[in-house]
């Protein structure tokens, strides 16, 4: 278990809820970003899916030393818990002067969990606008869709083109829908991917000091500009849902939306009075 | 279509009515003039359907409004309300 002061935050945890993502910019020291892109570059033997994480890498690998990282570590522990398992990882490469971006996609197949996987996006170097950093679309990951049946949508209000230092890493929820971008440089891309899979119930994995911060409801309601004016209330509710099942209080709501559907009363008039 | 080629915007607007807000954007183009792919642009190029109608293009699709299936009323997935829009432009040869 890794120290608590390494956990993530009951604001961050928010964050994850209502955008689908955490970003760590310039996380990971040189030396290992320095090593790591050799590995890439060699290629990197993976595991059988299900392994114990702490199975997968060689100890004095470049992504080990990543994974045993600290602050990787409470990243994890906040989201999967301490002990998740390795899915699989791969290293995805866009390469130099790649025309097409790859099409809108939601990674694996459609997924109705409540409980989420976590995928960590390691980009080893600097990425700029026009070397084809993923493109992310926050709050995107409640919306039930198969894989890439979305790539017809080329562009939406809100999007975000990962532009980056060296050592900066993305914490997704599985659903978050994205793509690797257009790279219209005459370098190659690289970003290292690895889906980790829960064990434990994942209930108030984090730090929860600051779990009543007024700060955390408001992180909840934010509303995107890509939302449809009606549809839009359904994510609010279902991040609601999300919160509610990871911090375990069953009566959580933002704005009323989810307490209003759920009042059905079932007392008598003569009870009442 | 003779030495015409059809040239497809692809609106997501944010509710049914042709004149609401455009959300999400595509566009192909017959005439192999310009190439469009994910994430090439940070701007919708109308403001609403209507917009893309007094630019001239014409709608060929109406999404049909369809109630959700039972059970399935607070779940959401692909944008409802898809317009599809067409020009046809002249090439050479």
């Amino acid at each position: 278990m890794v120290d608590r002061k390494y956990l993530l935050n009951s604001k961050q945890m928010a964050s994850f809820v209502t955008e689908g993502y955490l970003r760590f910019d310039s996380l990971i020291p040189d030396t290992i970003n320095q090593e790591a892109m050799r590995e890439f570059e060699a290629g990197m033997r993976g595991a059988p899916y299900g392994t114990p994480l702490g199975q997968v890498y060689p100890e004095a690998s470049a992504v080990n030393r990543l994974l045993a990282m600290p602050e990787v570590e409470g990243i994890i522990q906040s989201l999967v818990g301490p002990n998740p398992l390795f899915d699989h990882h791969a290293i995805h490469v866009r390469q130099a002067n790649e025309a097409a971006a790859q099409h809108l996609h939601g990674d694996a197949v459609i997924d109705t969990r409540t409980h989420f996987d976590i995928q960590l996006m390691y980009f080893p170097h600097a990425i700029p606008l026009e070397m084809g950093g993923t493109l992310l679309v926050p709050g995107t990951h409640f919306r039930r869709i198969n894989e890439s049946e979305i790539g017809r949508y080329q562009n939406m209000r809100g999007q975000i083109p990962m532009v980056c230092e060296a050592g900066t890493l993305l914490a997704l929820h599985h659903g978050i829908w994205h793509c690797g971008r257009q790279n219209t440089t005459g370098r190659v891309r690289y970003m290292f991917k690895i889906r980790l899979n829960p064990t434990v119930r994942q209930l108030k994995l984090w730090n929860t000091d600051d779990l009543g911060d007024p700060e955390v409801e408001r992180i909840l309601a934010t509303r995107y500009s890509w939302f449809e004016d009606a549809s839009g209330r359904l994510e609010i509710m279902n991040r609601s849902r999300l919160w509610r099942f990871l911090t375990g209080d069953p009566e959580y709501d933002t704005d009323y939306w989810l307490t209003r559907v759920e009042n059905m009363p079932e007392m008598l008039l003569e009870e009442a009075t | 279509m003779g030495n015409r080629r059809q040239k497809v915007l692809v609106l997501y607007l944010s509710n049914s009515a042709l004149d609401s807000k455009v959300l999400a954007w595509s566009i192909y183009d017959g005439t192999g003039k310009e190439a469009h792919t994910t994430g090439d642009s940070d701007t919708p190029p109308y403001a609403t359907g209507l917009d893309a109608l007094k630019a001239g293009w014409r709608v060929i699709q109406f999404p049909q409004l369809i109630p959700p299936y039972p059970g399935d009323e607070y779940s959401t997935s692909f944008y409802k309300h898809e317009f599809i829009f067409e020009q046809l432009e002249a090439v050479d040869g």
